[in-house]
């Protein structure tokens, strides 16, 4: 380190430090059932700061989050807000108080006005009736702080653009009086242009003695816009307060990886070379999402692609399944190209998806488990059209005892079991009929650790029987512990491809993370 | 229920899992019987998640009864007066059948009565009378699945939404069929089609067996063939049923297409009881055929119902009207009373189904 930065460093201390804490939160810990989420969290913002949150995905940056907009309510611990004890009853109390928070995604009511929008809930009003030209004036003095006088406050929020909506979320934020925000990833839905105008709103709200926790996985930005840093861990404060300039990456890294909780992964048997191809995709694309993704699974062979949510994971999964079309390139199935589009086709040709978001994409909630199971099978079971439920019970009870599903009994309605079984039913249902390829979505979100051990036993049984494994995740761990080869995406491209074994957890966070790492060296 | 009790519950249940040999789960049925009181058993499920509805049919006779004591009294009126109200039941009743599919495939069907009248209208013109009854008949069933598949289309491949493509098909097949018949009343020459309404099947009237006919099949279809099956998984999830491979969009079609037969049918039935057809004829029929689906506990936003609720739901509206009549009131005081009736069902139906989903899933656990 030189003397330069040491200096700087000094100097950006001492100019936080001399400002007041408005926030401070003392061992704050939040468990949902089977997971404790937040297990002693230390955090102290101070005025006019921008305060970053690091932490990788399942760390507890989202509940946290939460926990300060009054979503949930923490099991113990403190959380003082401008000197006082708080505790907020719901949503509509932080924001009274000038906490405001901006969600990754907006919520904002597209088809109101900006004006209507910034108000929502707290609308100044007389004798019953909205004052709509004194909401518009209000609202065009905040846009204009905000430097956008431009946009017009009577405009539907639905045509503006994406940097624009984060700048109504921002005024809504500023109509409440906030002094404190919070703010989800506001870079990823922006571009690269935009987000340096987002900088020098955020610069403009600090210049105001206003707070913000700002949360992002791209070192650069925390480089540039923050002043300290708070790294969480498996619902822990690792690190607290670093310097958001001077710490070097690869400290800030660590103190990310090497988790307290061991996952157990299944040995990993030697590749074998001489297994068939399974899947080649080659050139696929689709605008905006990726581009020019090439790739091969092999017969028992289990690919795990690690990348940051929005870097184009699930897309492309879905895309091979043909749930999206592609716009160009090729999927093929043992030498035989799928036809783009068709989910149809994909799962005739063996291809089976759990996908993300289980009980939205995946689920009939209210419907018994063997249903659950047979949901892709049950005309292959059926006869002439007539659905034979003793033997959909039949393969659903061999599949819950294959994967050990609890409880047993498989006329239960989904919606009864825990997130674990609930995925083991999705993955369970690829297992009936001739499912060759898996491809797997964040397999383990939401899932206790118990049950993650034994889904990842399930995946390796399921390649050392011979299918193709293709596992998306943001948990580079998972991906590192059960993939044979690892293939690291980034902003809809693949820029790293290596043997799971061959990396480690820091050089993948890195180059997710855009070769931070160089430049952490360089500073 | 919570992860935490779903594994407290776990240990038990597994416990007999491993116990059982395979075929447990017949066991498992059987034992439940035999121990417990029979509401509580499996077999009575279908009859437990009607009972209000049945129990509603019962104090209709019961005011029936009362008010009419020396009507009553007469076995043969009785007799005779079930199989009014039957009948009275049996053309809306197919339709709602076909209502029900599409509601719970996560549709909804507005242009249900339009449909009939232009099927009934088309059946009868004199150019298709020309070609005797069969000409009718085929002619009604045509019409009524020609005019489904139009909705199908537009909403599966059109995109539009079932709602909005359906309205505009009710306003559309009406002004169709005044077109067709010229907004005259078209007198059904056929005798066949003409007696099809006072004849009678081993003593019971042709138009309910047709009816018991279409609801048993429409039950089978539901409950025990692959196209039941994903209608319940396109209406309870669809993007859960796309991406197990589910042809979503051919589905959606064929339900569509299934409404409009079933119009094409009830279409039919109309006529013969008429013995004519008018543009103007099944009038509200899809409020009817909804509402009966809805107070058989037929899910508006799709992915559970049954056909037996619903059919129990045409028969409660069609026994107010009879109680109404053989009281010799007036039609406009039982709409008000049918109103009242939709809400109380529901909101019974939404109380007893949060309760009885709590009470069953703690019983169950206590039983395994």
């Amino acid at each position: 380190m030189t003397d330069s930065t040491t200096v700087s460093r000094g100097a950006q201390m001492a100019d936080t430090d001399d400002r007041p804490v408005v926030l401070r939160l003392t061992d704050v810990v939040k468990t949902f059932p089977g997971v404790r989420a937040l297990d002693g969290v230390q955090l102290e913002v101070r005025a006019g700061e921008v305060h970053c949150l690091l932490g990788q995905n399942g760390a507890g940056k989202s509940t946290l989050i939460k926990v300060l907009a009054g979503v949930h309510r923490p099991d113990s611990g403190t959380v003082e807000w401008l000197g006082e004890e708080v505790s907020f009853a719901n949503p509509q109390a932080a924001m009274k108080t000038g906490i405001a928070t901006i969600y990754q995604e907006l919520d904002l009511v597209e088809d109101l006005s900006v004006a209507e929008n910034a108000f929502l809930g707290h609308e100044p009003r007389r004798f019953g009736f909205v004052r709509r030209a004194q909401m518009a004036r209000v609202t065009r003095e905040i846009l204009g702080r905000l430097g956008h006088a431009e946009i017009p406050p009577r405009r539907l929020v639905r045509s503006l653009p994406a940097a624009g909506k984060q700048i109504v979320s921002m005024a809504r934020a500023l109509s409440h009086e906030a002094k404190l925000i919070i703010m989800d990833e506001p870079s990823a839905v922006l571009a690269h242009d935009e987000v340096e105008n987002l900088f020098r709103i955020i610069r403009e709200l600090t210049a105001q003695g206003i707070a913000v926790i700002y949360i992002s996985h791209r070192m650069e930005e925390i480089r540039e816009i923050g002043d300290r840093v708070t790294v969480l861990k498996d619902g822990r404060t690792t690190a607290a307060n670093l310097p958001a300039r001077t710490t070097p990456t690869r400290e800030l890294v660590s103190r990310m990886t090497g988790r307290t909780i061991e996952y157990v992964f299944p040995d990993r048997p030697p590749a074998d070379a001489s297994a068939e191809e399974l899947l080649r995709v080659e050139g696929l694309t689709r605008h905006g999402e990726f581009a020019d993704v090439s790739l091969t699974v092999a017969a028992g062979e289990i690919v795990g692609i690690a990348g940051l949510v929005g870097s184009g994971r699930s897309e492309l999964l879905e895309t091979i399944f043909g749930a999206r079309r592609a716009e160009a390139g090729t999927v093929r199935v043992a030498g035989r190209t799928l036809r783009a589009g068709s989910v149809g086709a994909a799962v005739r040709a063996g291809i089976g998806l759990a996908p993300e978001e289980r009980k939205s994409q995946a689920l009939l909630l209210g419907e018994p488990i063997y249903r659950n199971v047979t949901l892709a099978t049950f005309s292959r079971l059926a006869r002439v059209g007539f659905t034979n439920a003793e033997r959909e019970v039949a393969e659903a009870n061999r599949i819950a005892d294959t994967l050990e599903l609890r409880p047993r009994d498989v006329h239960r309605a989904v919606r009864q079991l825990s997130g674990g079984n609930q995925q083991k039913v999705v993955v369970g249902r690829w297992l009936l009929g001739e499912t060759r390829l898996l491809l797997l979505d964040e397999p383990t979100r939401g899932v206790d650790v118990g049950a993650r051990a034994e889904l990842y036993q399930v995946i390796r049984d399921l390649a050392a029987q011979g299918v193709g494994v293709l596992l998306v995740s943001s948990e580079v761990p998972e991906v590192l512990g059960l993939a044979d080869r690892v293939l690291v995406m980034r902003e809809g491209r693949v820029i790293h491809e290596a043997p799971g074994s061959e990396l480690d957890e820091e050089t993948v966070l890195d180059l997710v993370m855009a070769g931070a790492l160089m430049e952490g060296a360089a500073a | 229920m919570t992860a935490d009790e779903a594994t407290a519950t776990a240990v038990p249940g597994e416990a007999t899992a491993t116990a059982a040999a395979p075929g447990q789960t017949k066991q498992h049925g059987h034992g439940a019987g035999a121990n417990q009181s029979w509401w509580r058993s499996d077999a009575s499920d279908y009859a437990r998640r009607n009972l209000g509805l049945i129990g509603v049919l019962v104090a209709l006779v019961v005011i029936g009864i009362i008010t009419q004591p020396q009507l009553y009294s007469d076995a043969t009126w009785v007799k005779n007066n079930t199989f009014t109200i039957l009948q009275q039941a049996s053309a809306i009743g197919v339709v709602t059948v076909g209502m029900t599919f599409v509601i719970i495939g996560g549709g909804i069907d507005l242009s249900v009565g339009a449909i009939m009248a232009l099927a009934g209208v088309w059946a009868t013109t004199l150019a298709t009378q020309s070609y005797g009854a069969g000409g009718m008949i085929f002619t009604g069933l045509v019409v009524g699945l020609g005019v489904g598949l139009v909705n199908g289309v537009l909403i599966s491949y059109g995109r539009l939404v079932p709602f909005i493509a359906t309205l505009a098909m009710m306003v559309a097949a009406r002004g169709l069929a005044a077109e067709i018949s010229n907004k005259q009343t078209q007198v059904s020459t056929s005798q066949f089609i003409n007696d099809l309404a006072s004849a009678k099947l081993l003593g019971i009237p042709v138009l309910v067996v047709i009816l018991v006919a279409v609801g048993a099949l429409g039950w089978v279809l539901l409950n025990r063939t692959t196209f039941g099956r994903r209608t319940v998984a396109v209406g309870g999830n669809v993007e859960a049923a796309r991406l197990a491979g589910i042809n979503v969009k051919a589905h959606t079609l064929m339900l569509y297409a299934l409404s409009g037969l079933c119009c094409g049918i009830g279409a039919l039935m109309l006529t013969s009881q008429a013995t004519s057809a008018q543009a103007a004829m099944a009038n509200m029929y899809e409020l009817d055929a909804i509402a009966a689906a809805i107070i058989g506990g037929t899910l508006l936003s799709g992915g559970r119902g049954t056909i037996v609720g619903a059919l129990l739901g045409v028969l409660v509206f069609s026994t107010i009207t009879n109680l109404f009549s053989i009281n010799g009131l007036s039609t406009e005081s039982q709409n008000m009373i049918k109103g009242a009736i939709i809400v109380a069902a529901v909101l019974i139906q939404q109380f007893r189904f949060n309760a009885l989903t709590q009470f069953l899933s703690r019983n169950k656990a206590i039983r395994a």
